[in-house]
C-alpha cells in the first residue's frame, strides 16, 4: 500500500485539526492493460501502429508536395479547397498528431500508473541558511570597502540612471516632430486647393453637378492624388477621400455660413471619420445619415455633418465646393479644418456643432 | 447526479508476465552520458530532476497548450520570414492570383500573396502561424483564469502570477503586430485605429503617433518598424519571461487539487521521466498535430479578398481578432466625450477605452493576489488548490470579471449582433453601456450563491451522506431514499480546506495601551474581510460528523422498530 510514503504535516508546523483524517493516496488499481495479457498486447499493437503510420504519412506529404500542381481546387459541400493546402495539411498534420496521440497512448497504456509522492519544501530559506547568506552577503559589503566609501555606489547609480537620457535621446529621430509648422503641413493640410476638380475615386473621372441624382453618394478624390505613388499616394488618400452626396435642399438644413459651401444640395464631407480615422461609407438615404463601420459613429450629412450617435466627438468636416466655368465640381480650396482624428494641440471645440449658423 | 460512494477496492489481478529485470535500464555512467556529465554534471541534473513528480490534472493542460502554441508560433513564423518582405515600397502585382494582376500593392501584401499562391505549403503554414497565435492567447487566458479560480496565485506563486500578466499583456501586442503585418485591407484598417488610438494619449499623442508612424499615417516605415517588433522584441521578451515562469513552476513545484494523501507538503502525481516525458510531449505533438488540421481545414485571414489596403475602403463588419474584441467593444459604446481645455483637446472617447481599459485590466491583474492577501490577512503559503466554491467571493469576483469582459466583448460587435437579431444597433449600444456595468453585479451574486448553495451541499453530503438511488417504502406508506455515508477519501476532499476568519478591527494596542507585535488592522481591512470570508458555509467538525452519522443510524432503527410495530 502506498499509503505509508505519504510524508504527513511537517514536525514543524502546528498540526491542523481536521474533521476527517487523512485517508492517504488511493489504493491503486491497476489497469486492464496491466493485469489481462491481451489488453496489454492490444495497447502494444495500437501504439505501434500509429507510430509506423507516420513514416507512411511523411512520404505521402513529399508526393503530395512535388505531384500535385500549386493551382489545383476542388469543391466539397460548397467549399473550395486549395488541394495542395489541404492534402499537406491533412498528411503532415496527421502524421504529428499520431506521434502525439501514440506517446500519450504510451504513458497511459504501458507505463507504470502509480502515482508517487514526492515532498516539498517552502520557498524560502530556513534561518540558518539566511544567517550564513548574511555572513556572506556582509563579507561581500566588507570586501567592496562602500561602508567606509559610501558614495561609490551613489555616484555608480546616478552615473548608470544618466545613461538613460542618451539612450532615450538616441531614439529623437523616429519621427518628425509634430510643432505647429510639421502639423500645419501634414494633419492640418490636404491636397484640395482651389480649383481641384472632384473625380470619381474608382474611374477618375471628373464630375458634374448634372452625374448625381438626389439620395446619390460618389466616393472622391482630388484629381490631383492620382499623380501621386506609393505612400505619398497612401499618405495623401488617407486625408482626402471625401464622399458626395446629394440631398434635397428642401429636406435639409443649411447654416448661413455655409450657404456658398454646396451646388443646388449637392455637399461634400470628409470620408475620413473624425473619431479615430476609418473611411466612413454606409450611406442612409432617407434620412441623411452617414455610418462608420468601424464603430458606428453616424453623422447626419444634411445638418453639415453633425454627430448624431457613436463614439465620434467631432462633426465630419466639410469640403466647399463649386462648379467651374466648365461645369465641373471643383474645391473651393482645403478642409477648413482638419480631417481625421482629433488631436491634443488643437482645441476642436470651435469646429461646427449643432445649432451653429 | 449521486456520485458513486465506493469502488471496489480490487481488481481481477492476474499474474504479470512481464520478465523480471528485463525493464532495468543502463547500470553505469558511460558513452555520451559520462561525456556530459564530466563536463555538465548531468548526473546531478538526472538524480535531482529526472523523477520530479507532476501531479494530474486536465485544468493543468492548458499552460502546457499555450507553451507549445508559442513554440509552433516561432517554428512557423521563422518558415513565414523566409517569404515575407517587411516593405511598405509600391509595387505592381505580377504573382499568380490572376484576380489581383497589375494591381498597385506594398510589397509587403505582395509578398503575402506569393507566400499564400506561390510557395507550397505557404498557405498551410500562415493559416497555422494565425491559429496558434489564436489558439496560444485562448489558452493562456484559460490557463490564467484557471490559476485563479483555484486560487494558485496565492503565496508563494504571486510572482509567477505577475510574469504570466506580463506574458498576457504582450501576447496581445505580439498578436496584433502579426496581424498588421500583411498591410490587407483589414489589418490597415485596424492600424488606422492603432494611429488614431495613438494619437488620444493626452500631452504627447501627436508627438507619439509621429515617432512610431515617422510622421503621418501611413507612412512607408510602420510595417518595416512592426517586423522588428513582432519578430524579434516581443518574442525575445516572452521567451525570456517563459523561461522564468517555467523555471518558478520547477522550483515552487506544481500545484494540486486537495484529494487524498494530498497534502500542503507533498506532490502526489507521476515522474517526469518516463511519465510525464511521454504525456507532455506527446501532447505537444497533438496540439502541434490539431493546428496543422486546422491550418489545412479552416481557413484564416484570407487577405487576398480583403485586397490591399486603401485607406479610402473599409468593409462592414470589420472585425479584429477575438482577443482584441473587448478593447474594440469599449471603443464601440463610450460616449462621446472629449475635453477642450487652453485651446488643447483631451480625447477621452479613444483614450479611456483603448489604452484606459488595458491599463486598468492588467493593473488589477496584477494587484489582485496581493489586494486579496490584505484582505484575508493570509500569509502561509499554499500548494493545494481551492475548489472555487470554497472560496466564494474570490470566484464570484471572477466570475463578474468574466462576465465584465464578455459583455465589452460582445459590444465589440453590436453590429453584428443588431443585423443576426433584427435589432436596433443603437438600442443594442445603449444596452451594453448599462449591461458592462450592471451584468457583473448580476453575476458576482449569482455565483456568490451558487457557491455557498455548493458548500452547503457538501456539508450535507459529509453529514448525511449521498442519495443511495434506493427508495424506501415505509409500512405506513411514505417514501423515503436511503443514504449511504460518502467515501472516506471524499470526505476528506470534502472537508480538508481551510476554514478563515474575518479580521477583526484592532488598533495594534492591547488592552493596557502596550502596543502589540503585530500592526493592527484597519476597519476598513476588517470590513473588507468580512466582506470576503463572513458568509462561507463552515466545515463540519469531527464531532457534528459523529452526531449526524449516529442519528441517521438511529433513524434507521426508528424505522426497523416502526415496522416491527405494525406486523411485519
Amino acid at each position: 500500500m502506498s499509503h505509508d510514503i505519504v510524508p504527513t504535516d511537517h514536525p514543524s508546523a502546528p498540526a491542523r485539526q481536521f474533521p476527517v483524517d487523512d485517508p492517504g493516496i488511493e489504493h491503486h488499481v491497476p489497469r486492464y492493460t496491466d493485469v489481462d495479457v491481451a489488453a496489454g498486447n492490444r495497447a502494444y499493437r495500437n501504439i505501434l501502429a500509429m507510430f509506423g503510420l507516420v513514416p507512411v504519412l511523411a512520404i505521402a506529404f513529399v508526393v503530395i508536395y512535388f505531384a500535385v500542381p500549386k493551382t489545383a481546387g476542388f469543391d466539397v459541400l460548397g467549399n473550395n479547397f486549395h488541394a495542395q493546402t489541404l492534402f499537406l495539411g491533412l498528411t503532415a498534420g496527421l502524421a504529428v498528431l499520431l506521434i502525439g496521440t501514440g506517446m500519450v497512448a504510451w504513458a497511459r497504456d504501458i507505463m507504470s500508473d502509480q502515482e508517487i509522492a514526492e515532498e516539498r519544501h517552502e520557498a524560502g530559506s530556513d534561518e540558518e541558511t539566511r544567517a550564513a547568506a548574511l555572513v556572506k552577503v556582509n563579507a561581500g559589503i566588507t570586501d567592496s570597502g562602500v561602508g567606509r566609501r559610501k558614495l561609490i555606489l551613489g555616484a555608480l547609480g546616478g552615473g548608470m540612471g544618466m545613461l538613460a537620457v542618451p539612450a532615450v535621446v538616441l531614439l529623437a529621430d523616429m519621427g518628425p516632430y509634430p510643432l505647429a509648422a510639421k502639423r500645419a503641413e501634414t494633419i492640418e493640410k490636404t491636397i484640395w486647393a482651389e480649383g481641384v476638380r472632384l473625380v470619381n475615386d474608382v474611374n477618375e473621372l471628373p464630375l458634374k453637378a448634372s452625374d448625381l441624382e438626389i439620395g446619390q453618394l460618389v466616393n472622391a478624390e482630388p484629381e490631383t492624388l492620382f499623380k501621386l505613388h506609393g505612400h505619398e499616394y497612401q499618405t495623401e488618400k488617407a486625408k482626402s477621400a471625401i464622399i458626395i452626396v446629394r440631398m434635397d435642399p428642401a429636406s435639409i438644413k443649411i447654416p448661413a455660413s455655409r450657404k456658398d459651401w454646396q451646388v443646388d444640395g449637392i455637399l461634400a464631407y470628409s470620408k475620413i471619420c473624425t473619431h479615430v480615422g476609418c473611411p466612413i461609407s454606409l450611406w442612409e438615404q432617407q434620412t441623411h445619415h452617414l455610418l462608420c463601420p468601424c464603430h458606428q459613429s453616424t453623422f447626419d450629412l444634411g445638418n453639415s455633418g453633425v454627430v448624431v450617435f457613436g463614439p465620434a466627438a467631432r462633426s465630419l468636416p466639410q469640403l466647399p465646393i463649386k462648379v467651374n466655368a466648365e461645369g465641373y465640381l471643383v474645391a473651393q480650396g482645403d478642409f477648413p479644418v482638419p480631417v481625421g482624428p482629433s488631436y491634443f494641440e488643437r482645441d476642436s471645440s470651435k469646429d461646427f456643432k449643432e445649432g451653429d449658423q | 447526479m449521486a456520485k458513486p460512494t465506493t469502488i471496489t477496492s480490487s481488481a481481477p489481478v492476474l499474474e504479470s508476465k512481464r520478465p523480471e529485470g528485463k525493464d532495468a535500464g543502463p547500470q553505469q555512467f558511460s558513452g555520451p552520458a559520462a561525456w556530459l556529465d564530466e563536463r555538465v554534471g548531468l548526473a546531478k541534473i538526472a538524480k535531482g530532476g529526472l523523477r520530479k513528480v507532476f501531479p494530474d490534472h486536465w485544468s493543468f493542460l492548458l499552460g502546457e497548450i499555450a507553451l507549445y502554441s508559442f513554440i509552433i508560433l516561432l517554428m512557423s513564423g521563422v518558415f513565414l520570414t523566409i517569404w515575407f518582405k517587411p516593405s511598405m515600397m509600391e509595387l505592381e502585382y505580377n504573382g499568380s492570383y490572376q484576380l489581383m494582376k497589375g494591381l498597385p500593392m506594398s510589397e509587403a501584401f505582395a509578398s503575402t500573396l506569393a507566400l499564400s499562391f506561390d510557395v507550397r505549403g505557404g498557405l498551410l503554414v500562415r493559416q497555422v502561424h494565425h491559429w496558434a497565435a489564436i489558439l496560444f492567447i485562448a489558452a493562456l487566458t484559460a490557463h490564467m483564469l484557471r490559476v485563479f479560480f483555484t486560487g494558485a496565485f496565492r503565496k508563494p506563486r504571486e510572482l509567477n502570477w505577475l510574469i504570466g500578466v506580463g506574458l498576457m499583456s504582450l501576447s496581445l501586442i505580439a498578436g496584433f503586430s502579426g496581424y498588421s503585418l500583411p498591410d490587407d485591407l483589414l489589418s490597415g484598417t485596424g492600424l488606422r485605429f492603432v494611429d488614431g488610438l495613438i494619437r488620444s494619449i493626452p500631452l504627447i499623442g501627436t508627438w507619439a503617433e509621429f515617432f512610431v508612424f515617422a510622421g503621418e499615417f501611413p507612412g512607408d516605415a510602420l510595417i518595416a518598424r512592426l517586423y522588428m517588433v513582432h519578430i524579434l522584441l516581443i518574442p525575445g521578451i516572452l521567451l525570456a519571461l517563459i523561461g522564468a515562469h517555467m523555471t518558478m513552476v520547477v522550483y515552487h513545484k506544481h500545484t494540486q487539487f486537495p484529494g487524498p494523501g494530498r497534502t500542503e507538503k507533498n506532490v502526489v502525481g507521476y515522474p517526469l521521466f518516463p511519465v510525464y516525458m511521454a504525456k507532455a510531449g506527446g501532447f505537444f505533438f497533438i496540439v502541434f498535430g490539431v493546428l496543422i488540421l486546422m491550418g489545412a481545414l479552416m481557413q484564416i485571414n484570407p487577405v487576398w479578398m480583403y485586397g490591399p489596403y486603401n485607406p479610402a475602403q473599409v468593409t462592414a463588419g470589420s472585425q479584429p481578432d477575438w482577443y482584441m474584441g473587448w478593447v474594440e467593444g469599449a471603443i464601440r459604446i463610450i460616449p462621446n466625450w472629449e475635453w477642450h481645455l487652453f485651446g488643447t483637446t483631451w480625447s477621452w472617447n479613444i483614450f479611456l477605452p483603448g489604452v484606459g481599459l488595458m491599463g486598468l485590466l492588467f493593473t488589477g491583474l496584477g494587484l489582485y493576489p496581493f489586494i486579496e492577501a490584505w484582505v484575508t490577512g493570509d500569509k502561509a503559503e499554499h500548494h493545494l488548490l481551492d475548489r472555487p466554491r470554497n472560496a466564494p467571493t474570490r470566484t464570484a469576483l471572477g466570475v463578474a470579471g468574466m462576465t465584465c469582459y464578455a459583455m465589452f466583448w460582445l459590444a465589440g460587435g453590436n453590429d453584428i449582433l443588431s443585423t443576426q437579431f433584427h435589432v436596433s444597433l443603437n438600442a443594442v449600444t445603449y444596452f451594453m453601456r448599462v449591461a458592462v456595468f450592471v451584468a457583473p453585479v448580476i453575476a458576482f451574486i449569482v455565483t456568490k450563491r451558487i457557491c455557498l448553495s455548493l458548500q452547503r451541499a457538501d456539508r450535507e453530503r459529509i453529514l448525511h451522506g449521498s442519495e443511495s438511488g434506493i427508495i424506501d417504502r415505509s409500512p405506513a406508506g411514505g417514501y423515503s431514499e436511503d443514504h449511504v455515508p460518502v467515501s472516506h477519501d471524499e470526505a476528506w476532499t470534502l472537508t480538508q480546506h481551510e476554514q478563515y476568519e474575518p479580521l477583526e478591527a484592532s488598533d495594534g494596542v492591547d488592552v493596557n495601551g502596550i502596543p502589540q507585535a503585530e500592526r493592527g488592522i484597519s476597519k476598513l481591512r476588517a470590513r473588507a474581510s468580512r466582506w470576503f470570508f463572513s458568509d462561507d458555509i463552515p466545515v463540519p467538525s469531527r464531532d457534528e460528523i459523529e452526531e449526524a452519522h449516529a442519528h441517521d443510524h438511529h433513524e434507521l432503527d426508528h424505522e426497523v422498530e416502526d415496522a416491527k410495530a405494525l406486523g411485519h
